[in-house]
């Protein structure tokens, strides 16, 4: 009976039961999917993350070496190349994502908290990028800056947002905007694998 | 007790399942998104137009650099009348107003007042005056001009700033210094303004426009008001077209892509009512929270949430398993 309450009481074992009731590792890394995934629709979704990880990995060097080295180092310049395309790719593959998503309704049976992260995944990435704009330290940042200012300064942001400030702008972009993004996606992905894939529309549950 | 759905055993109940390999997927994607990217950052590069200066806008626009410096003198600048986050709107003060002309609301509201003034700019001082009491200290007739314009009074400065600007508008550089018809009418303004551009030429001015105290500095935003105050940055940025009438926020430098995923957010700035609003910014920004909240509520809206079942493209989602329904004997 004691042993039961200590059972019972145990916050670690609790997680754990959670963690194998809602995320199997048959759900975590299925190797059988329904047959209707193997839609070109279901790319867009890999295809992003794969992005994602090329604007990570771009992203740490260019950090590492600092926010002067690419402007001349011409190995450098080749990194920011790279960060610059996996960024427009990501995006365009988000979006398409997205957009598949919304004309299949993937909202339903229960996947409105999923479809939500997705969509805080995207106004983040745009939050995200907009810091890496402003601390590019070229004529674009300074553009962007002076003329992006008055936005944020109409919401009342701005005394504690400024896009004129290189430091903050960088510091945003390098550390928490990443770790944001980072998070909600991995959430996400956990969503996904928890409740499954949905079915096609007309085939759902009355 | 399961929610409907979240069981995946009872949800694919009577589904058709096929072997899939995630990981052998996201490997295949990461090689084949890194091989685009690669061949993208090979063959096009990427922009990096490099930054203006206050010492290249001394080289490439002196009058404008001069004419922008008096102006802030005088306060007839962005920033110097600017209003919250940088500075108290003197002239809405003045008239008793709530918000100054540079302050965006919507009626009776205007957040960019909430937090008050955070980021103290007085653009006179930092941007002109302040680098001149610096430089005065190996000129003793600069110190002398200082002196002068400091002693005199309010309408006297007003005087002499408004002929000097007024003069601005015929003069012509010789010798790399403005030239203007009738230098007396103006005070000690065209000694100001002539050492002013000579520091801003070397390079000076862009030091001093950091001080700040501190030895380390990531906060431009003293030069980058004071460079927006001017008209060569705009000019720059038209000639990019980055203006906000360009589609501006989601161009970039060059021939390459920018924030094409701010089409939307551009969008408003070239339609009416926002294109004439003296508040396009508040109104744009509320009308795109709007938006992404409409975005983030899809699932709870009736009418948005429905049109997927409207707009037939789910079945070109899922075309394979709808041919094959109708393959499958009816029984």
């Amino acid at each position: 009976m004691a042993e039961g309450r200590r059972a019972g009481g145990s916050w670690t074992r609790a997680l754990r039961r959670m963690i194998e009731r809602e995320l199997p590792t048959e759900h975590l890394l299925p190797d059988q999917e329904p047959a209707y995934v193997a839609s070109w629709v279901y790319v867009f979704g890999v295809v992003a993350i794969a992005a994602l990880v090329w604007v990570m990995v771009s992203g740490v060097v260019l950090a590492f070496f600092g926010p002067q080295w690419w402007h001349v180092s011409p190995q450098g310049h080749v990194v920011n190349s790279i960060h610059f395309w996996s960024v427009q790719l990501f995006f365009i593959f988000m979006v398409l994502h997205l957009w598949g998503q919304y004309f299949g309704a993937t909202w339903r049976d229960g996947r409105a908290t999923t479809w939500m992260v997705g969509v805080v995944v995207f106004l983040v990435s745009i939050g995200t990028a907009f810091t890496g704009y402003l601390a590019q330290q070229n004529f674009a940042s300074q553009w962007i800056a002076v003329n992006a200012k008055d936005a944020i300064n109409s919401t009342g942001a701005g005394a504690f947002f400024n896009v004129l400030n290189f430091g903050q702008m960088y510091g945003l972009h390098v550390m928490l905007l990443p770790i944001v993004i980072t998070t909600l996606v991995a959430v996400h992905l956990v969503q996904v694998r928890m409740r499954g894939v949905v079915k096609p529309i007309e085939t759902e549950p009355s | 007790m399961r929610r409907r759905g979240l069981d995946q055993s009872d949800y694919y109940r009577g589904v058709r399942m096929a072997p899939y390999d995630l990981v052998k997927e996201l490997a295949i994607a990461l090689v084949a998104v890194l091989a685009v990217v690669l061949i993208l950052a090979g063959v096009l590069s990427s922009p990096d137009e490099p930054p203006v200066t206050i010492q290249s806008w001394a080289q490439h626009a002196p009058l404008d650099l001069v004419a922008t410096a008096t102006a802030e003198l005088q306060g007839q600048t962005i920033s110097s009348d600017y209003g919250p986050p940088y500075n108290i709107d003197r002239d809405a003060v003045d008239h008793d107003r709530p918000a100054g002309a540079s302050v965006q609301a919507f009626g009776p509201i205007a957040p960019q007042s909430w937090a008050g003034v955070h980021i103290p700019i007085t653009a006179a001082s930092s941007d002109v005056l302040h680098p001149l009491q610096l430089a005065s200290a190996s000129d003793p007739k600069l110190a002398q001009a200082l002196l002068r314009y400091r002693a005199a009074a309010r309408a006297q400065r007003s005087t002499w700033l408004s002929r000097y600007a007024a003069e601005l508008g015929h003069a012509h550089m010789a010798g790399g210094l403005p030239v203007i018809a009738d230098p007396a009418a103006a005070g000690p303004l065209p000694t100001m303004m002539a050492t002013l551009l000579l520091v801003a030429r070397s390079g000076g001015l862009d030091g001093l426009l950091l001080q700040s105290g501190h030895f380390y500095q990531t906060d431009y935003t003293g030069p980058l008001l004071f460079l927006g105050d001017g008209r060569y940055l705009p000019g720059l940025a038209h000639a990019q077209h980055l203006l906000g009438d360009q589609w501006g926020m989601m161009n970039e430098t060059g021939r390459y892509p920018g924030q094409a995923w701010l089409w939307l957010y551009t969008l408003w700035y070239q339609i009416p009512p926002y294109s004439t609003a003296s508040n396009a910014d508040l109104l744009v920004v509320l009308t795109m929270g709007v938006l992404s909240a409409l975005l983030l509520l899809v699932p709870f809206l009736p009418g948005l949430r429905d049109i997927p079942r409207w707009v037939p493209i789910y079945r070109l989602i899922w075309r394979e398993h709808y041919r094959e329904a109708r393959r499958r004997p009816r029984g």
